[in-house]
Order: structure tokens, then C-alpha cells, then sequence
């Protein structure tokens, strides 16, 4: 029978199919563990008596709570520091793999899974983390759970689960140059809607997808859940193929060939049906900016912030006029017009080596403008490592931003990094709710060349807008470095090292592999 | 979990949509480790403001929360429903939820029943008219009564048959452990197993300082 791609993702994990109503009982390939929403699940199976049954299929990351500077002194917040504490001691009881901050291969755990090869195509992947849909990108169904859910995952490896719908989202063309699949994102949320996709999994097709790099498409499938739906995926094919190939996890020798074998079967049949389909024309794409508190309030950059009362809509009529005072906005004034004072660029959304290596390209011997602060985090620690590596943390410095650690840190402000009440950021995250960012806290969500020239230019802007030099091409963004500064650390050998989290007898606070933190 | 039938509170208008679970409940309050006592973190943004619905007396001991469409959209945070439990909600009508905060609430015994929009606008204009009325929830019959209206709810027949038997979803799942184990016996070599681990080579990580 004819199936979509996420269908037949589906259809491979089947323990149990649900009957008279009850739901399916899907298997879980891999399931990832941040702070945040894993201490009470875990309490709960300490209280039934229950174990991890597949530690082997878990891995835990600290990411929500940990700071971005000073990450070798004790974490200053008591409540984030209890967090973290809980899951390094969690980890140890339940013998979960744990990279604890300062370890190379901590980083938010949407960034820690692809890097280590262990999200692959046809997986079911889950975490308690809305944004888990980032996985998607390989062609794994991928979708964020909540803590009950995470409970039941690590005792059962299953998740009982009702069928979703199925919505084709085609971006046709060519994006034009100074676009990049932050743009196609947000101009699909807007189209559809912050609850457009409820019910559904997405899946992203079309030429435009397809020219995407690992990192871009990551980047879409990241903010499936803004637009409503639990996951996004894209088919895996050789771009795919390639990102994986030689990663710590990915398989090797036959198991390779196997895999690929089966991966070049995960595509959504040509009779296949979807239950809903979208078009888009990347040609007729610009920078997106949002102007509102969802990320559905999304404008193209050369528009103006909306008029209210033009708007025939009630309900949407009202929601506006309470985002412009929130936002602090006049209606009618031009997008490009509104000054911002901080420049976040970070977070699960666009905090990987190719959006970093795009901000390089825009601010190299450039400075920052004197009304805003910069903070550049990189999404995980190898991932700073690498920019390092590329000299990319040299020219951030140099154009006047910070270059901090690793972690989710101002996209959702539950570490130091936040807004104060009124600031108003342009932020590559992925949310601009109120008070996300910190309370009475303005978000807009860019891209990281939005982010690049707006920071250079002090308001909203594009690299249009910037007189940048011929010899820069900022239509590449096919995850190569720049020119001339440095090789990647990866593409290394691969080690087998000691597992990071103190399983038994290994010495607590001085995990193998990772530096004690004092 | 509690066994739910029928449940009768005073009934709460939040004439809002696209309540977020940022505003349901903030960040800054997930960072506590226990089950329980969330109570102070609902809709902390809105506590402040004096004319906010649940700091009006008549309302403040609410039970039943009527809300805008779009209830419970963004993160999945599971603290959002314990939130509202934890102040004292058993029951949200609403005519659209968010689909993670509507499993969620299922798992945790709230009741999660959408309503259509005329409907909500009915329930609203009774519980702004006269703030204090009650509202009764019947999970068997699927109806909410407020005064003498009487309107229809839509809830899936296994969250509902979950709720009203109290049932414990891992302890159903476990009754299929022979099932997993069989399953488990056919998974491709392939696939990943993050135990042994295995990374790059460790590298000292510097730690970033205040500029």
C-alpha cells in the first residue's frame, strides 16, 4: 500500500496496533533527557519501584539551566543548580549516559543527538522538549513529549499514541539570495498559522528543501511545533547520507550499507496521499522578521508593523492590538525602522557551526553598532570547538560580540541570559511568547543574516541593506567553512571512551572524559 | 490516579486564545524538582494585574477554566497542567488545546474537552453575567451544564475511559512487556545504541568570562 514517509516510519514501530479506540503502541529509538522536564519522571519510577529498561537507547544532556559564562564555578541560580544535580544523580542511579557541562559533547540536546550520529533516518525519536521535531530533518519521526511521557518512555521504550494526520508543505524554486530556511519557516507559520499544523505531521518537499544543507533543514524542522505540529520531517537522501557518514554513532562496514539500503526506501510514495498540502514559491521569499508574541506574527522585512483595525478578524483583530502594546509597537512603522538592543544569536533553531559561519561572513572586520549588545552561543560545546578551530570566534570578538558556552541559554532566559523588562531583542531562537526571553522581555525572530545586519545596523535589516564586498557569497550556506581559517575538528577518528556518567564504582563529580567541575 | 465521573466547580471565563504554556506557566518556574506545588506559577504574568479573571473573588476558587482557542500551544512542558491542577482546576474547556498540553493533561486527570465556539461564547456570557456559577462536567454523558445550559464536549473515548477508571498508563503498557520484548528481538543492527559511548577524542572546554 502507497504510504507517506511518515507512514512508513510509523508502520516500522508498531509493538501493538491500538483497537476499539485505543492508541497504537509505538516503539522509541532513541529517546534524549535534559534537565527540565526529566526530574519528576524519574521520581515517579523511583516510587514504582521501576528501572530505565534501555539505558543503551537514552542519552542525557544538560542544556536548559546551564550558563554561558564562568561554567567552571559552581551555577550561581541554587534552583538551576538543584536541576542540574537532580540529573547527574538520576543518571548515576538509573546508569543513564549523561554530558554534563564542561564536557566536550554537552550542548542542547537537539544539537547533541544529530552530532554523534545517533539521529538517523527511520528512528522514532523523542525527548521532553517541544523542539525534539528538529530530528525530523533526517527523516526520523521526531516529536517533543511531556514529563508523564517521559516516564513512561524510559520504563517501557514505548509510547501509546494516536495516529496523526499527514500535510505535505512543498517549497518550489530557488530562495533568493540573503534568504535561508529560517525564512521559509517563518513564512510558513505565517501562512498557516501558530495552530495550522495541529493534528499533523509536516513533511517538507521541493527543490528549494532539497538544495537545503543538514544544518538548514534542521532549522525548519525545528519550528514544525510554532506552526502547530508535533513533528517535521524531510526524506533522507545523500545530503543526509553524507552529514552522518563517519559520526561516533553512525553504523559502519554492513551495517552502513544496510542502513542506507533501508533509508533510500524512507520517501513518501508517488501515489501517496496526504491529508492536507501546501505550496510555497521560494522565489517569492524575503527576510521574515516576526513583529507580534507568536510566531505566526510574521512580515516580511520591507513590510511595516500591521494595522489593527485593518484587520477583518475579531479574534485576530484583538490578539494584534495586545502584541503592538506588549511589543511596544506603533502600527505602521516600517519594520526596517524599529531599533533593537540586543543581538541573540543561539538556540536549537540557528545556534549550529553553519549559522555561525554565516554571521562571520556578514560581520568580519566589521563593528557592532555602539546601542546593542551582541551574545553569539554556540548550540553545543563541540560546536564552539569548531568555530574555534575556523577562527570564527576571533572575528565575533573582534566585531565587539560575546562569544559564550554552549546551551539554550537566552532563547528561553532560564539561565542568566535574559532580557530585561522592556529590552527588545532580535533573536535567531525560535519563540517570541511574552516574557520568553525574560519578563516584559521584546522579542523579533531572524535569521542569522537578519541577526548579522542588525547588528551592524542597530535596527531590523537585511544583508541587503549592508554594503557588503563582492567577494563575500552569502548564498552558500552548504555547511562549508569559510576561506582559509582552519580545518574542522571533525572528520577525526572516532574513540571508543569510557561511558561519561558515573555508572557504579567510577568516581562522582569527575565523570571519565569530562573535567571536574569545582 | 483519581477516578473521574462527574465534577461540578465554579466556572472560570478566560476570554483569551493562544494561551501559550509560557503564560500558563513561565520558565523561570520549571526549575524546581518535585511533582507538586506549582500553584503559585499559574499564570504568574497575569497574578499582578488586579482585573486579571482569577484575582477577582468570585472566580478565585475556580475548578472549571473556559479559554480561548488555542489552549496550552508552545512548549510541552508537563508543568503547565500541574500547574493548573495544583491550583485547584480539574476540568478545561476550551475550543481548540494545543495537541501535547491535551495528552499531557489526560495522563495527569485533567479533564481536556473542546467545545465548539458558539458554545464557548455561551458558557462565557453566563459566567461573565454572573461570576460565581457553576459549571458541571459529566465525563459519561459528555456535557457541561452551566445554569441551565447544557452544551456538548468532545473528548477521545480512551483519554475519557482512562480518566473515568483512573487508570495509569505505564501499568497498561507494562501488560504488553511480552510484546516489547518480541519487538525488540527484530530491530536491525543498525540502529543506535548510545551505550558503550562513543564521541571524539575529550577536549578541555574554556570557560567563557563577563566582557
Amino acid at each position: 500500500m502507497a504510504g507517506t514517509l511518515a507512514e512508513k516510519v510509523w508502520e516500522a514501530h508498531l509493538v501493538r496496533r491500538g483497537e476499539g479506540g485505543s492508541p497504537d503502541l509505538l516503539y522509541i529509538d532513541l529517546h534524549l533527557v535534559h534537565e527540565v522536564t526529566s526530574p519528576q519522571a524519574f521520581e515517579g519510577l523511583r516510587l514504582a519501584g521501576r528501572q530505565v529498561r534501555r539505558p543503551d537507547l537514552t542519552i542525557a544532556t544538560e542544556d536548559h539551566n546551564t550558563p554561558t559564562l564562568d561554567i567552571d564555578r559552581p551555577i550561581a541560580d541554587l534552583t538551576s543548580r538543584t536541576q542540574i544535580d537532580t540529573l547527574r544523580a538520576n543518571a548515576k542511579e538509573f546508569g543513564v549516559r549523561l554530558h554534563s557541562l564542561g564536557d566536550a559533547d554537552q550542548g542542547i540536546v537537539h544539537q547533541v543527538g544529530p552530532q554523534l550520529g545517533l539521529t538517523m533516518p527511520g528512528l522514532t525519536v523523542v525527548c521532553g522538549d517541544s523542539h525534539t521535531s528538529t530530528h525530523g530533518a533526517f527523516g526520523a519521526l521526531a516529536f517533543g513529549i511531556g514529563t508523564s511521557e517521559v516516564e513512561h518512555v524510559l520504563a517501557t521504550q514505548t509510547l501509546p499514541l494516536a495516529p496523526f494526520k499527514t500535510m505535505a508543505i512543498t517549497v518550489n524554486g530557488t530562495l533568493p539570495a540573503g534568504t535561508t530556511s529560517k525564512d521559509i519557516i517563518l513564512a510558513i507559520i505565517a501562512k498557516i498559522g501558530t495552530g495550522g499544523g495541529q493534528g499533523y505531521v509536516l513533511e517538507y518537499r521541493g527543490e528549494a528543501i532539497r538544495a537545503l544543507s543538514m544544518e538548514a533543514r534542521m532549522t525548519i524542522c525545528n519550528m514544525s511545533i510554532e506552526a502547530g505540529a508535533r513533528a517535521g520531517m524531510i526524506a533522507p537522501d545523500e545530503t543526509t547520507f553524507e552529514y552522518l557518514e563517519g559520526r561516533p554513532h553512525a553504523p559502519e562496514g554492513e551495517d552502513w550499507d544496510a542502513a542506507v539500503e533501508y533509508w533510500r526506501t524512507l520517501r513518501t510514495d508517488d501515489d501517496a496521499r496526504f491529508d492536507a498540502e501546501v505550496v510555497l514559491e521560494a522565489a517569492d521569499l524575503e527576510p521574515f522578521v516576526t513583529w507580534g508574541t507568536n510566531p505566526g506574527q510574521g512580515l516580511p522585512l520591507s513590510a511595516s508593523v500591521p494595522v489593527p483595525a485593518d484587520i477583518a478578524d475579531e479574534g485576530e483583530r484583538e490578539t494584534a492590538a495586545k502584541a503592538l502594546e506588549y511589543m511596544g509597537l506603533t502600527a505602521g512603522t516600517p519594520l526596517r525602522d524599529i531599533p533593537v538592543d540586543t543581538v541573540f544569536i543561539g538556540s536549537c533553531t540557528n545556534g549550529r557551526i553553519e549559522d555561525l559561519r554565516s554571521v562571520a561572513k556578514v560581520v568580519k572586520g566589521r563593528k557592532k553598532a555602539d546601542s546593542l549588545r551582541v551574545l553569539v552561543v554556540p548550540s553545543s560545546a563541540r560546536v564552539r570547538l569548531q568555530a574555534e578551530a575556523e577562527g570564527l570566534d576571533v572575528i565575533f570578538k573582534e566585531f565587539g560580540a560575546e562569544w559564550r558556552n554552549a546551551g539554550c541559554s537566552m532563547c528561553l532566559g532560564m539561565n542568566p541570559d535574559q532580557l530585561a523588562p522592556g529590552e527588545r531583542s532580535a533573536s535567531t531562537s525560535n519563540r517570541n511568547f511574552e516574557g520568553r526571553q525574560g519578563k516584559g522581555g521584546r522579542t523579533h525572530l531572524v535569521s542569522p543574516l537578519v541577526a548579522a545586519a542588525t547588528a551592524i545596523r542597530g535596527t531590523l535589516s537585511s544583508v541587503g541593506d549592508l554594503d557588503l564586498p563582492d567577494a563575500i557569497d552569502i548564498t552558500t550556506f552548504d555547511g562549508t567553512p569559510l576561506d582559509g581559517v582552519g580545518a574542522s575538528p571533525l572528520g577525526e577518528s572516532v574513540v571508543d571512551l569510557p561511558i561519561p556518567v558515573a555508572i557504579g564504582s567510577a568516581p562522582s563529580g569527575s565523570a571519565a572524559g569530562q573535567p571536574a567541575l569545582r | 490516579m483519581e477516578k473521574i465521573h462527574t465534577h461540578t466547580g465554579v466556572g472560570v471565563p478566560l476570554r483569551r486564545s493562544n494561551v501559550d504554556t509560557d503564560q500558563i506557566i513561565p520558565a523561570v518556574y520549571l526549575k524546581r524538582v518535585t511533582r507538586t506545588g506549582f500553584e503559585d506559577a499559574l499564570f504568574a504574568a497575569w497574578r499582578g494585574d488586579p482585573s486579571f479573571v482569577l484575582n477577582q473573588e468570585a472566580y478565585s476558587a475556580g475548578s472549571v477554566l473556559v479559554a480561548g482557542p488555542d489552549f496550552g500551544t508552545g512548549s510541552s512542558r508537563e508543568h503547565a497542567v500541574w500547574a493548573l491542577k495544583d491550583y485547584g482546576f480539574r476540568v478545561v474547556l476550551s475550543s481548540r488545546f494545543a495537541d501535547i498540553f491535551r495528552g499531557n493533561s489526560g495522563k495527569q486527570g485533567l479533564v481536556a474537552g473542546v467545545v465548539s465556539p458558539e458554545d464557548l461564547e455561551i458558557l462565557w456570557k453566563i459566567l461573565e453575567t454572573r461570576p460565581g456559577t457553576e459549571v458541571t462536567v459529566d465525563l459519561e454523558a459528555k456535557t457541561a451544564t452551566a445554569d441551565d445550559v447544557t452544551v456538548p464536549f468532545q473528548i477521545d473515548d480512551y483519554t475519557r475511559w482512562r480518566l473515568m477508571e483512573g487508570l495509569d498508563d505505564i501499568g497498561l503498557t507494562l501488560q504488553q512487556a511480552d510484546k516489547i520484548t518480541a519487538f525488540e528481538a527484530t530491530r536491525e543492527p543498525w540502529r543506535p545504541k548510545t551505550l558503550p559511548a562513543r564521541h571524539l577524542p575529550s577536549v578541555e572546554i574554556e570557560a567563557a568570562r563577563p566582557v
